[in-house]
């Protein structure tokens, strides 16, 4: 009986974090699989949701500018109301020049998240982050599986929500103007379609899926530091949107699954074999075989395990 | 004030050599490469492995030369990390980006930033995560100017060393890319592919340059901000931001544009770090390139199309 409730609370707790990867991830495939976008900086505003939504909802404490101790879900609004706002200030900037520009804004605007986050200290708590992050139903759950089953099933309903309307969006008039400006800018242009205007929108809604999943992350974990939002971050929701098929939601969420898995895999096995002292490198290893694993599937395979489907 | 000046020049020349490289590739190989600043990373590892293992063969080189902080040793290493970055450049292209190529700009740019992390932490894993020195020698800074005079100015010759070295480095290159064949074919390139093709320009043996161009300046910047800061595994990835605001604040594929940038990019860190201190370093490069995107995206002297 011990050993089930053992197995079933590793599990919830594998896909909460593997659900949480994959509303990102929904963000991403927005941007990069439906419009063509490429955002480098999805760290950032994956930090910058959490933070958000953890510096609302804290109980007053020593340390900490805020401690406005608002709802869980209020945070979560809030998050994603931030981080679609920083989309749209990096948007107007970046959108309308050449495509590399907004890749390397983005890696600029994430590089200053994470300087923020470790330097100002008053707000942010520097270094050691923020604790406490009100985890809710939590009051009448208890600390237990039962809260961790209750949280799965929320964090589950936030994907299929968000899954639900993406379907919608992109197979909506608005979803065939993303992917015309995807293919042929200047056609769509020419077909009267503001592509500037559908970017920003598509990049927009984009980053608030990044916020919100850096929130719910947040609250679920009860503990952010700036050292949980590296660029390895970025790289890892790349790699899953890349491995599952970009274009194709569905696709989005299997590829959270599957490298999420490969990687907990790879971080168990070496978590076995490799003595305690070096363990530190044995990580930079296991950053070294996930590089070349999309390196290897962008080679091999460059639509994915379920690429898109384009209809005739 | 001279010598927020003079920190923002050594600082700003460090960028410009490796900005120099990646604006190459940017307006050459046609793409934005992120794993251009692990090449600095591991130009100045490699140069830091060749001196320990130079020094140890023979104390003579291991003696300083003249003021310097650093003997024939490092000298040698310097050139040998050259050699070595160089090919470490062309080796990714053969293995990855070549490869790639064919699918656009925009896979080449998610295969960098993939190249990237792996570079890093092999380079973690190799070396190990504390801060590296080439040597352990202090040197006295000398007085250039009294305090009365401005504030006063103090350089070591170190980075005197490397202030002058990347000016001749720069006008090597310039000189190389004015007057030799390969020089203006790489120009042609840049300008317009096809109509350099047809010209009977080799494109691959220009591609072959330009990433063995970009290898032996990224060497050269990585062992100079070795000598002057100090090595991490990190420090490819740290620089990577000043690079790119200094290419587009110079205008991809201009070199004086590119050493311009780097030079702007170098003091404003340095402003930065007097003003708001020096945990914002960083956030003074984001800041140019910000505002260059607001004020003039194509960058002082950029492409025109």
């Amino acid at each position: 009986m011990q050993e089930l409730d053992g197995l079933l609370s590793y599990a919830s707790f594998f896909l909460v974090f593997a659900a949480t990867y994959a509303i990102i991830t929904l963000g991403l495939n927005l941007q990069w699989g439906y419009t063509g976008l490429f955002n480098v900086g999805v760290a950032g505003f994956v930090a910058l949701g959490a933070y958000t939504s953890a510096l609302l909802t804290i109980p007053v404490q020593a340390g900490h500018l805020t401690g406005l101790n608002l709802p869980v879900a209020v945070g979560m609004l809030a998050a994603m109301a931030l981080t679609g706002l920083v989309g749209a200030v990096v948007g107007l900037l970046a959108l309308r020049l050449r495509q590399d520009y907004l890749a390397i804004t983005t890696f600029g605007i994430a590089v200053t998240i994470q300087l923020f986050a470790n330097n100002a200290k008053a707000l942010t708590g520097g270094p050691f982050g923020v604790q406490f992050i009100p985890k809710p139903m939590q009051s009448w759950l208890g600390t237990g599986l039962v809260w961790t089953l209750a949280y799965l099933a929320m964090v589950l309903a936030i994907l299929g929500v968000a899954y639900w309307a993406l379907e919608k969006l992109v197979n909506s008039p608005w979803g065939r103007v993303l992917r015309a400006i995807r293919e042929d800018e200047d056609a769509a242009n020419a077909l009267g379609k503001a592509s500037f205007v559908f970017r920003l929108q598509s990049f927009v809604i984009g980053s608030m899926l990044m916020g919100l999943g850096g929130a719910v992350y947040a609250h679920f974990v009860g503990f952010i530091a700036p050292d949980d939002f590296l660029p390895i971050l970025t790289f890892q929701l790349w790699a899953m949107l890349i491995v599952g098929g970009s274009g194709n939601n569905r696709g989005a969420i299997l590829g959270a699954l599957v490298v999420w898995g490969f990687w907990t895999a790879a971080g168990g096995l070496m978590r076995g074999w490799v003595p305690p002292s070096e363990q530190a490198r044995a990580a930079a290893l296991q950053v070294v075989l996930i590089g070349c694993l999309i390196a290897l599937m962008l080679v091999l395979r460059p639509k994915g395990i379920w690429g898109e489907k384009l209809n005739p | 004030m001279l010598q927020i000046m003079a920190d923002g020049l050594i600082m700003g020349s460090i960028i410009a050599l490796g900005a120099i490289g990646l604006s190459m590739t940017l307006s050459i190989v046609r793409f934005s490469n992120f794993s251009h600043g692990e090449l600095l990373g591991w130009g100045a590892y490699l140069a830091l492995v060749a001196s320990t293992a130079l020094n140890a063969m023979n104390t003579a080189w291991a003696a300083n030369v003249g003021p310097f902080s650093f003997g024939w040793g490092l000298m040698l290493s310097l050139l040998l990390a050259c050699v070595l970055t160089a090919l470490l450049a062309l080796a990714l292209d053969r293995i990855l980006f070549k490869r790639l190529r064919k699918q656009g700009s925009i896979t080449l740019v998610i295969a960098s930033f993939g190249a990237a992390l792996a570079l890093r932490n092999l380079l973690l894993f190799w070396q190990g995560g504390i801060p590296r020195y080439y040597s352990e020698n202090l040197q006295i800074a000398m007085v250039l100017v009294p305090r009365s005079v401005g504030g006063g100015l103090r350089v070591t010759p170190d980075q005197i060393f490397v202030l002058t070295l990347a000016l001749v480095a720069v006008t090597g290159l310039h000189l190389f890319l004015r007057h030799s064949t390969l020089g203006r074919s790489m120009r042609a390139t840049a300008l317009n592919p096809a109509l350099a093709r047809v010209t009977g320009i080799d494109p691959e043996r220009v591609l072959r340059a330009t990433w063995l161009i970009g290898g032996v300046l990224a060497a050269i910047a990585g062992v100079f901000a070795g000598l002057t800061v100090q090595m991490r595994p990190t420090m490819g990835v740290d620089l990577l931001l000043p690079l790119f605001a200094a290419v587009i604040l110079g205008g991809v594929g201009s070199i004086w544009g590119a050493v311009l940038g780097g030079f702007i990019v170098g003091l404003s860190e340095s402003v930065a770090v007097t003003l708001v201190g020096a945990e914002y370093r960083s956030a003074a490069a984001f800041v140019v390139l910000i505002a260059i995107l607001m004020l003039r995206p194509r960058g002082l002297f950029g492409e025109t199309h």
